[in-house]
């Protein structure tokens, strides 16, 4: 749905995006995870051409938008939704007013805009507000407004600038609920940046990592996990880095109540200390990791478990 | 001189006034709207960047700013004449004072636009809107509260350039307190013209500040 190739991008002499590629697929949530200075802002606004990249192309919904004048990239541009860390929401309108800005620049028809900001406010929860002015609002609603305008052109995409990043947890909560309701129910592709691994481990399935304009690594958050050596296992399960000589961390996806560990010390002559680990739920399942020191028949209990489909890894 | 001596005098130059500053400010706003948009939308990082056009309108506007009303008056005679055919009277001042006022109320515009948040245009930018419909639906409507001070601002400084306008024959208030109250000694007369004048401003500010909170919706 979105394909970004060879993306480069220089302020200057400053280098801010190094040559990225990047895949989203249909009615995927792709996340987009770094630090702050990582690229990840200018990426996202190289999709929309808010920021013109230097060298590469960004193809949405099968039209290359770097190859388009003007115009049409303003026409291309209607069919991509965008959300913003600090709402950017007009002031000077009501909530109403807001949403039907987006059909106003498409020329929709007052009667028909009226009946689709009904609409939309009901999607996001916020039907009977449409009178109210962004200050009477609290962020999380301010945010819904912000998504409700956004899909207000009917997109087939949309793209989240840390749009959950200026609010409380409880709050992050429930917007990420709603995003992850509106790709279940209207099938949307969403593309969200964020620095919070909290935000790709409960919606995401799939991410990017990126740091110092690259993407460091990439891939559905599934794959990723049976990866060796994988930096957002890393990040999803802390365990101390690096490994102490010896030990074993075995990664695990599926059912976390399989009682691996008590069945291979009953078949092998084993013994197992846990030094560490933890259990994550993940959109595609729950995940863990754990950190044992495992000695005596090592080789064939090992073996064993990576049969068994555990990512097994030994540090020397 | 009696109260019933100076009333209609009073009446009289205060409806001169009215109309020297009523007809500049609206000439004012005409011109020094887009000026101020023009400074805003040509800049570096703006919505149509043209920095090189950008610099000279911010010469013209620094060039107009720098001089004082009194010469400005006296040094667009000809083209006062050229405009509305003379260069006495209450019309002839008018052209003055819109072309003192304009690069004023112009950089005042350009401080309200700038105000407006980038993360607002650059929504508006994502969904696809032109640079005119961000100018008319973003940008101004959200600069309003802005405008509304900078205008209110503007005329003040309208009404104190019109006490100028006694120079050319223009009358006013400014105008009767020169006239009678220093040069025939009515200092009566000054007094009540300077009050008038203290509750003129007073109102249109009060007014302008009520407006322009009103707006502010934040």
């Amino acid at each position: 749905m979105i394909k970004v190739s060879g993306l480069r991008k220089l302020y200057g002499d400053t280098v801010a995006l190094d040559g990225v590629d990047l895949h989203v697929r249909e009615g995927e949530i792709h996340g987009v995870l770094g630090r702050s200075g990582a690229g990840k802002s200018t990426l996202l606004r190289c999709v929309n051409l808010l920021e013109r990249p230097t060298e590469g192309t960004v193809t949405v919904a099968g039209q290359e938008l770097t190859a388009l004048p003007g115009r049409e990239l303003n026409l291309a541009r209607r069919r991509i939704g965008m959300i913003h860390q600090h709402f950017a929401l007009l002031s000077s309108r009501t909530v109403a007013g807001n949403v039907a800005f987006p059909l106003e620049v498409m020329g929709v028809p007052r009667a028909e805009r009226r009946r689709r900001v009904a609409e939309l406010l009901d999607l996001v929860g916020l039907g009977g507000r449409g009178g109210d002015h962004p200050h009477q609002l609290s962020g999380g609603q301010k945010q819904r407004v912000g998504i409700a305008r956004a899909l207000a052109g009917d997109p087939a995409v949309l793209l989240s600038d840390e749009a959950t990043s200026a609010l409380d947890p409880a709050t992050t909560r429930s917007i990420l609920d709603l995003l992850k309701r509106l790709n279940a129910e209207l099938g949307l592709t969403i593309l969200l940046i964020t620095h919070e691994m909290n935000v790709v481990k409960s919606v995401c399935d799939s991410v990017a990592i990126m740091a110092a304009g690259r993407v460091e690594e990439s891939g559905r958050i599934a794959d990723l996990i049976r990866t060796p050596g994988s930096r957002l296992t890393k990040e999803i399960f802390p365990l101390p880095d690096p490994a102490p000589p010896g030990s074993v961390t075995l990664t695990f996806t599926g059912d976390p109540q399989r009682p691996l560990v008590s069945e291979v010390a009953r078949k092998f002559d084993v013994e197992i200390s846990i030094l560490g680990g933890s259990v994550e739920e993940l959109p595609g399942g729950s995940a863990g990791r754990l950190r044992v020191a495992v000695s005596g028949e090592t080789g064939p209990a090992l073996a064993y478990l990576r049969e068994r489909g555990l990512l097994v890894e030994v540090a020397s | 001189m009696t109260w019933d001596e100076m009333a209609p005098l009073l009446w009289e130059a205060a409806g001169q006034t009215a109309q020297m500053v009523g007809w500049s400010t609206l000439f004012t706003v005409l011109f020094g709207l887009p000026l101020g948009v023009a400074l805003v939308v040509f800049d570096r990082g703006g919505l149509l960047p043209l920095p090189a056009l950008k610099a000279v309108l911010g010469v013209v506007v620094n060039v107009g700013r720098s001089l004082p009303f009194i010469v400005l008056m006296i040094a667009i005679i000809p083209f006062t004449r050229l405009v509305v055919g003379t260069t006495l009277g209450t019309a002839a001042v008018v052209v003055p004072l819109t072309v003192g006022a304009v690069p004023f109320f112009a950089r005042l515009v350009e401080a309200a636009l700038r105000e407006v948040g980038a993360d607002v245009v650059q929504a508006a930018q994502a969904m696809g809107a032109s640079r005119t419909t961000i100018v008319g639906k973003v940008l101004l409507p959200e600069a309003l509260p802005g405008l509304v001070a900078g205008l209110t601002v503007t005329v003040v400084a309208l009404i104190g350039y019109s006490a100028m306008a006694g120079t050319v024959g223009g009358g006013g208030l400014g105008d009767l307190a020169v006239r009678y109250g220093y040069q025939r000694f009515e200092t009566l007369l000054m007094i009540v013209t300077v009050v008038v004048l203290v509750v003129i401003v007073q109102l249109i500010q009060s007014l302008g500040d009520v407006v322009a909170r009103r707006l502010a919706r934040k």
